[in-house]
């Protein structure tokens, strides 16, 4: 058995870490890219949102390098996705590809459910080990977070450009090369000591951006066309308001983990907005908007993959949360239609109003 | 005499503007880019030199529009600022308290909120093209009629015909029908206008708040139709600048001002318009992402590089950051 799951920003590192020290096979796909987002227009159906057609990218990129057996994580409610491992393994099976299909769901009411298809996945291993894997999993989540986090403050205030992009693929390169959970500490260590290496200007003033929207197109740098990326560059401290760890936490392990942020906080603050569940990430969406203007921040992005329905209710909401909280925002809608040109545009004039904004500390009207 | 001059390098169209101190338009020029941006710059450059008096000093450079990096490194920019910046500066600067731009160019349309002097919210249209002035280029064509007079036909109408306005395809099918029922010409082109102001109110405008002073600028303020439309629909009045068609460089050109206030600057000079430049590229193969890799060279040495998602190329060149 040689497993693939799809890309989504550096999932893979941490999966990739918990099923091989379950001694499980595992084939990372290339990183999603031009190609890969080809291909998956190519199969899939028109309409269908930009996550899908790059999962599938993934899944036959990965076949070439011998992968038999999808995983995909699955999920419940008015979002699509719910039913998007089923279409893709459908769509795979009539090009002729001969893969097994595995889906993770979030269990409903207790994390057995999901150890049972783990253990499916890993067979004859016994319980303990299969539970130290996943910690193992979460831990490397845990420190790519913090990685990327520490490089969002970095960006904007690094004396030489680039170096916070070389320090942070530096300091992956440490996380990744930990193999087994006792080597992860130390790893986590050096890679640290790389990202303080990094020389930054903490005195210069930077704007503060919160970025929300649907998970995938949140984690998935190639679908958001790098937006921290560019974002840092243009002098603004990033805070995504996903990060995969607490994604983790909250879903599949039921909030275990103490001191996370969770996203109990954001539904609460959307209540106000809109009252029930839209699917995807829909009610966070609205709920971290208002918990980033009460936080000071200067503006919000809101990504949207182009056909999201969660996603299109909560723009038609953020305008009014921006006129009753003062936070301006803006929306960006992503498929394999986007230019890049277009999107820097958009960013550096949303950019550039909000330092105008700053500088002559005028309200909205 | 110290001049500051602003290039707005669209797709469709090349703009050059010289200002003075105070900001007053001594020349404008207006080319047409014809996908050759760097041989239209350089032409624009000469022609500005040709009409001017010998004493004039270019004491700042801003660049804007789509090619706004390119023009950039070719003068030696001081500033590349995108659109939307430039077109708000420079209405504030004509039109003092201005709250609302409605912009429409060849290929864009764009609103912009202003409060208080600050841009507070701006939308672009994103894929359909609907209600951009190539539109009504065609349209006009079409029609047999020279696209200065759609304007005064438009305002010759009575009753506009109504016409679906969804999108251009609609509208043109659309068109073609009512003629064919035998409306007259000046209903008809008075029904577009209508139908693309309604368009681009929903799909650009939607959810914004317009209020006055409204200004009305790109190469479609010129026709007096569009303008009767908007006024029409908005119920105040609309404000076309004299300026309406170069307003990108102009705004650039204010925004060099602010640039090199206090600082020398970085312009090249009017011999740039007869050194020589090229675009180059190629496509990388350092992944699958195949980026087009732009290269601007000047005498066969390449001086500056965009286009690669990761910085590979880009980042090559010290002391040439673009943007
Ligand atoms: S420029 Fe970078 S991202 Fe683009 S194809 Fe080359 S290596 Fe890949």
């Amino acid at each position: 058995m040689k497993i693939v799951y799809p890309h989504m920003g550096y999932m893979w590192i941490c999966i990739k870490a918990m099923l091989e020290y379950l001694d499980v096979e595992v084939v990372v796909p290339p990183p999603s890219s031009k190609k890969t987002l080809l291909l998956g227009v190519k199969h899939a159906p028109e309409f269908a949102c930009m996550p899908l057609k790059l999962n599938l990218g993934n899944f036959m990129e990965a076949a070439e390098l011998g992968a038999d057996t999808m995983v995909m994580a699955g999920g419940c409610g008015p979002c699509r996705f719910g039913y998007y491992a089923h279409v893709e393994h459908a769509i795979l099976r009539d090009l002729g590809y001969q893969y097994q299909l595995v889906v993770l769901e979030p269990p409903q009411k207790h994390i057995g459910e999901l150890l049972g298809k783990i253990k499916h996945i890993t067979g004859h291993q016994s319980w303990r080990k299969v539970i130290n894997g996943i910690r193992f999993g979460y831990h490397k989540a845990e420190a790519v977070d913090e990685l990327e986090k520490t490089a969002n403050y970095c960006r904007p205030r690094e004396i030489k450009p680039g170096t916070t992009d070389r320090a942070l693929q530096a300091a992956l390169k440490e996380v990744i090369a930990a193999d087994t959970p006792e080597k992860l500490p130390a790893a986590r260590k050096r890679a640290f000591e790389i990202m303080r290496s990094v020389p930054v200007d903490r005195l210069r003033p930077v704007l503060r951006i919160g970025l929300v929207g649907e998970i995938y197109t949140l984690l998935e740098p190639f679908t958001n066309q790098d937006i921290e990326r560019k974002l840092g560059g243009m002098g603004v401290e990033v805070d995504r308001s996903i990060y995969l760890s607490e994604w983790i936490n909250e879903h599949l392990f039921l909030g275990l983990v103490k001191n996370k942020r969770s996203s109990k906080t954001a539904r609460e603050k959307a209540v106000k907005y809109l009252g029930h569940f839209v699917g995807g990430h829909g009610l966070e969406t609205v709920g971290n908007t208002v918990l980033y203007a009460e936080q000071g921040y200067d503006g919000v992005i809101q990504m949207l993959p182009f056909t999201c329905m969660p996603e299109i209710v909560a723009q038609s909401i953020l305008p009014r949360v921006s006129t009753e909280t003062g936070i301006p925002t803006m929306t960006l809608i992503v498929d394999e239609q986007s230019g890049e040109a277009g999107l820097v545009t958009r960013l550096e004039a949303f950019v550039d109003l909000l330092a105008r904004k700053k500088q002559t500390g005028e309200v909205l009207a | 005499m110290y001049c500051y001059l602003g290039i707005d390098v669209g797709s469709v169209s090349t703009n050059l503007v010289l200002t003075g101190e105070d900001g007053t338009v001594k020349h404008s020029i207006y080319l047409r880019t014809r996908g050759k941006p760097i041989e239209v710059v350089q032409q624009g450059l000469k022609q500005l030199q040709e009409a001017l008096p010998g004493k004039i000093k270019v004491a700042g450079v801003g660049t804007t529009g789509s090619g706004r990096h390119l023009a950039g490194v070719i003068t030696g920019a001081d500033i590349i600022k995108n659109e939307i910046t430039t077109h708000a500066i420079a209405a504030s600067n004509v039109v003092p308290g201005v709250q609302t731009i409605l912009e429409i160019g060849g290929q864009d349309s764009k609103i912009i909120i202003l409060r208080n002097g600050v841009v507070a919210d701006f939308a672009m249209n994103t894929v359909c093209a609907a209600g951009t002035g190539s539109f009504l280029d065609q349209q006009a064509s079409r029609l047999n009629i020279k696209i200065e007079e759609f304007g005064p036909l438009a305002l010759q109408s009575t009753v506009p015909v109504r016409i679906a306005g969804r999108c251009a395809v609609f509208a043109e099918s659309d068109m073609i029908h009512k003629q064919q029922m035998g409306y007259n010409v000046s209903d008809i082109l008075a029904g577009l206008c209508e139908a693309l102001v309604r368009n681009y109110l929903n799909n650009i405008g939607k959810g914004k708040e317009i209020l006055g002073p409204v200004v009305f600028q790109g190469g479609v303020a010129a026709n007096a139709g569009m303008k009767a439309a908007f006024e029409k629909a908005l119920g105040m009045p609309v404000h076309v600048p004299p300026y309406y068609n170069v307003m990108g460089a102009l705004g650039a050109a204010m925004l060099a001002r602010e640039a090199t206030n206090r600082k020398s600057t970085g312009f090249k000079g009017f011999g740039v318009a007869d050194r020589d430049f090229k675009a180059g590229g190629f496509a990388c193969d350092g992944c699958p992402n195949v980026c087009e890799v732009v290269e601007i060279l000047e005498s066969g040495r390449v001086i500056a590089r965009w286009g690669d998602r990761c910085g590979r190329w880009s980042n090559l060149i010290p002391g040439e950051k673009i943007s």
